[in-house]
């Protein structure tokens, strides 16, 4: 069966929005209230900052094992353009199809479970069948048997989910990360990095090696249990919701960073979010690792002003390397001079929930 | 002799040590250039170099700088010796040695970062640990890099920024370093300020 | 809340399997399907001792593709400290337990050309689930299986109707003894080596494969190790306030929980790391019995795996 992406069904939930060219992707005023704002205090430096990954309140980003959110058959259109553009986003190493069965089968029972309105997932023995409304795809398979699947297991589920994965094999006391789909990633190169151990993907990041964040984190990771899943938070900025912030489409997108005003900040420039969710998987003893990317417009995130006046004092006093590894020091001044005039002054409560 | 010292960098780029001689049943080496003399030393501080010559075989080519010690390394005596013009014309005899080669083998490379990340590329792929593969750098500091954009890899690349030998895009080098390609990453310098791009410097010879 | 989430099981079956060993089936109380695991994994079986909680880590022998049910066998050790002894003697059909999700500290390298395997007696039972992963999964195995004679050994019959020639046994009682050298000398370049046994057969397998020119990455070695017997100790937690007093057959772990100190903790075996603790004073000896902790950070006195290790002294203050 092939991939048969119906846009327009659901689609008082689901949006028709693009995340290229003419950019029309923005979030309903409910996306919005939802929206992971990472930033619990008025400053920001690494951290491990893992949490157990448990059902959150309702409504809220955490509630389920993965969310499902408006934005997600726009999500899955543009994962497919970006993969008919550029296969090599996609990668697994042979040892790793079994990870990758057990990615697809702790999706798809996770979210049979969570959206019975969306998706369903019926099982005899090792025939399973497969139904994603909101995708058209009504798929019945062999599990474990990879010619029943138009694709290798990873790529089938992954091509259905919002957020990139990757695949973690444990060996020599480390982690590394042999499989990923990879499409909406803060400008690092899966086909690059792909085989690398966990020290050494993160190798470009500053500062963090000093600090230790690393060492703590890969050994909190490797203490992962089955069904003891952890999730953290990530975040960088973007101009322009541009999923793809890959650095091998970096000559296409670098240029719109110089395209800023105080008049178009507000709509163009996006804080960009990642939600962080890391399961040890039961056949293959790896680690799935899912990185989903939150896009919120400034104009967005102001409305909630307690993430206004935030998000000016973290993006006015953040350590300038952070700010150039995350690719916005030539534009943090505009963004500071745009955010002040939603800063009062006033004192921000803890935490990151909305006060309004 | 010429030992390399690089300065301290990130963690995904390599680092190389002495060659030792360690026991085993067979001693695969793989040099270039300056390289040669990484295998003399290691012989020099080898306890029985005689048995060990007896089950070693030495594949060697030229550096990228023309260095060739292909007769200081034939002198030796090893078992087999074979010097191929180039890193590209020796990689299939080190594939094909490896298909029959056994645990108890110990590997040792040495020479420029391009002998030794192609020649760790073949020794991985049959699943043996790249931390128990010996790599001694020598000689010339010319980095193997892969652009990011268009994925071809320029060899022997001297300067920073340089212009892809495939797509033409003008690339800063990174530190950071692929095994799985055996080389360096090559980013777009002037992608947010098109035109706008800095003087090549000679960093790497 | 330390060692991760539950499963509530119920006995199904315990089979005796020869004069040492007995097998325990454990399905879920609710019938639902328990998790698929990887080869090589153990679960940490909790036991109510009459009164004394007992946590021991047993490898899971199962197919790991059955979610029906785990197996685990358990070699009765008279001169331990009773958690073999509680499962042979009071483990019976329909008893309710509860065990840890599968954790795998033996995993198969999946790059490897071969997988050479090599087990002592009751070591065997990780091989059995590894070897019925490969065959849903693929991957060329030879296994090599001593045991004391061939009343004690265990599943021989079943491994050698299933994989005859790729499967090969020695008795020790007929004189028979794995030859080592040639067999480590003929392995194909990228094979691995995975060694589960009493301890003299590690050591031997590890220092022969060292010696051959097997790099450590290569090699792969499981000892459970009980937290052994001892003398009474005392040791004050700083952080907690606190000073437990460790009984002869009790570990400083089990001494800190049952203070109601709550401690970190995967394995209970040695092995995993998870319940590493600071020393922050120690006059006396500790008595380091773990394979987590490097020779060196052993020599320095600066940590303790309470989960097996032990002091003899006069004061031990610890970070817990």
């Amino acid at each position: 069966m092939a991939l048969d992406i119906k846009p327009g069904a659901f689609a008082d939930f689901f949006k028709d929005e693009t995340f290229r060219d003419d950019f029309t992707f923005k979030n309903s005023p409910a996306a919005i209230r939802r929206f992971p704002f990472p930033f619990d205090r008025d400053d920001y430096m690494y951290s491990v900052n893992m949490e157990p990954h448990t059902p959150g309140k309702p409504g809220s980003v955490f509630e389920n094992t993965f969310d499902v959110d408006e934005h997600y058959v726009a999500e899955m259109i543009d994962r497919a353009k970006v993969l008919a553009e550029d296969p090599l986003r996609c990668q697994s190493l042979p040892h790793m199809t079994l990870a990758g069965w057990d990615l697809l089968e702790l999706i798809m029972e996770s979210n049979a479970r969570d959206y019975p309105q969306w998706f369903s997932l019926s099982k005899s023995g090792n025939q399973w069948h497969w139904i994603n409304r909101p995708l058209g795809i009504d798929h019945r398979f062999t599990f474990l048997d990879e010619s029943t699947l138009p694709y290798g297991p990873m790529e089938y589920i992954s091509r259905q989910m919002q957020g990139d994965f990757s695949l973690q094999d444990e060996r020599e006391g480390s982690l590394w990360m042999d499989a990923g789909m990879v499409t909406t990633q803060a400008d690092w190169s899966l086909d690059f990095d792909v085989g690398m151990n966990f020290m050494e993907w993160h190798a470009p990041v500053p500062l963090a090696h000093e600090k230790h964040v690393f060492d703590r984190a890969l050994k909190f990771l490797l203490k992962l249990q089955h069904g003891s899943p952890v999730r953290r938070f990530n975040w960088t900025m973007t101009v322009n919701p541009l999923l793809d912030t890959s650095p091998e489409n970096y000559p296409k997108w670098g240029p719109t960073k110089t395209s800023l005003t105080q008049e178009n900040l507000g709509h163009k420039q996006h804080l960009r979010v990642e939600l962080q969710a890391l399961f040890r998987l039961p056949r293959s003893n790896a680690i799935a690792f899912s990185i989903r990317a939150y896009l919120g417009k400034f104009e967005e995130l102001v409305t909630v002003p307690k993430w206004g006046r935030r998000l000016h004092r973290v993006v006015r006093d953040i350590h300038p390397d952070i700010a150039a590894y995350k690719g916005f020091l030539r534009n943090r001044h505009m963004m500071v001079e745009w955010l002040a005039q939603h800063d009062d002054g006033a004192p921000t409560t803890p935490g990151f929930w909305p006060d309004l | 002799m010429t030992k390399t010292a690089f300065p301290p960098s990130i963690k995904s780029r390599p680092v190389y040590a002495d060659l030792v001689a360690r026991p085993g049943t067979y001693h695969l080496v793989i040099a270039d250039g300056e390289g040669a003399g990484a295998v003399v030393d290691l012989l020099a501080g080898a306890a029985e170099p005689a048995v060990m010559l007896a089950v070693m075989h030495v594949v060697y080519a030229p550096g990228p700088n023309g260095t060739d010690e292909a007769a200081v390394l034939q002198a030796l005596g090893a078992a087999q010796f074979y010097r191929a013009p180039t890193i590209a014309a020796m990689l299939p005899r080190i594939a094909r040695v490896l298909l029959d080669a056994h645990m108890g083998t110990q590997f040792y490379l040495a020479g420029t970062e391009g002998l030794i990340g192609q020649a760790e590329r073949e020794i991985m792929a049959t699943g043996f640990p790249h931390t128990a593969i010996q790599k001694e750098h020598r000689g010339s500091t010319v980095r193997r890099v892969q652009c990011v954009h268009c994925k071809g890899i320029t060899e022997s690349v001297r300067t920073d920024p340089f212009a892809c030998s495939h797509c033409g895009l003008n690339l800063f080098v990174r530190d950071h370093y692929s095994r799985r390609i055996a080389a360096f990453q090559g980013v777009n310098i002037d992608a947010e300020d098109p035109g706008l791009v800095p003087a090549a410097v000679e960093r790497f010879k | 809340m330390s060692g991760g989430a539950k499963l509530h099981v119920r006995v199904a079956e315990v089979v005796p399997v020869n004069d040492l060993i007995k097998r325990f089936r454990f399905v879920t109380r609710d019938g639902s399907p328990m998790p698929a695991f990887s080869g090589g994994s153990h679960t940490v079986v909790e036991m109510d001792d009459h009164g004394t909680r007992r946590l021991n880590p047993y490898s899971l022998m199962s197919d790991p593709e059955d979610t029906s049910g785990y197996e685990i066998s358990v070699r009765r050790d008279e001169a331990g400290r009773g958690g073999s002894l509680f499962m042979h003697t009071h483990v019976q059909p329909g008893m309710e337990m509860v065990l840890s999700h599968p954790l795998n500290l033996f995993q198969l390298d999946g790059r490897s050309r071969k997988h050479l395997m090599i087990a002592g007696g009751i070591g065997i039972t990780p091989f059995l689930a590894q070897i019925k992963q490969l065959t849903h999964f693929g991957g060329r195995f030879e296994l090599h299986y001593a045991a004391r004679n061939r009343e004690l050994g265990a599943y021989t019959a079943d491994l050698k109707s299933a994989h005859g020639d790729r499967v090969h046994l020695y008795f020790d009682e007929e004189g028979q003894v794995i030859d080592l050298k040639s067999l480590l000398n003929r392995q194909p370049i990228g094979t691995h080596l995975y060694v589960c046994g009493p301890k003299g057969m590690l050591n031997w397998v590890r220092s022969t494969a060292q010696a051959q020119g097997w790099p450590e990455a290569s090699v792969h070695f499981e000892e459970f190790l009980a937290p052994g017997t001892g003398t009474v100790f005392q040791a004050q937690l700083a952080t907690s306030g606190k000073t437990v007093t460790v009984g002869t057959h009790q570990s400083l772990l089990e001494a800190i929980e049952a203070a109601g100190v709550d401690a970190p903790y995967l394995c209970r075996g040695g092995a995993c790391g998870q319940c590493e603790t600071n020393i922050l004073h120690c006059d006396g000896t500790i008595l380091h019995r773990d394979h987590w902790l490097t020779p060196e950070d052993q020599a320095a006195g600066t940590k303790i795996m309470p989960c097996v290790s032990r002091f003899e002294g006069k004061t031990l203050i610890l970070e817990r």
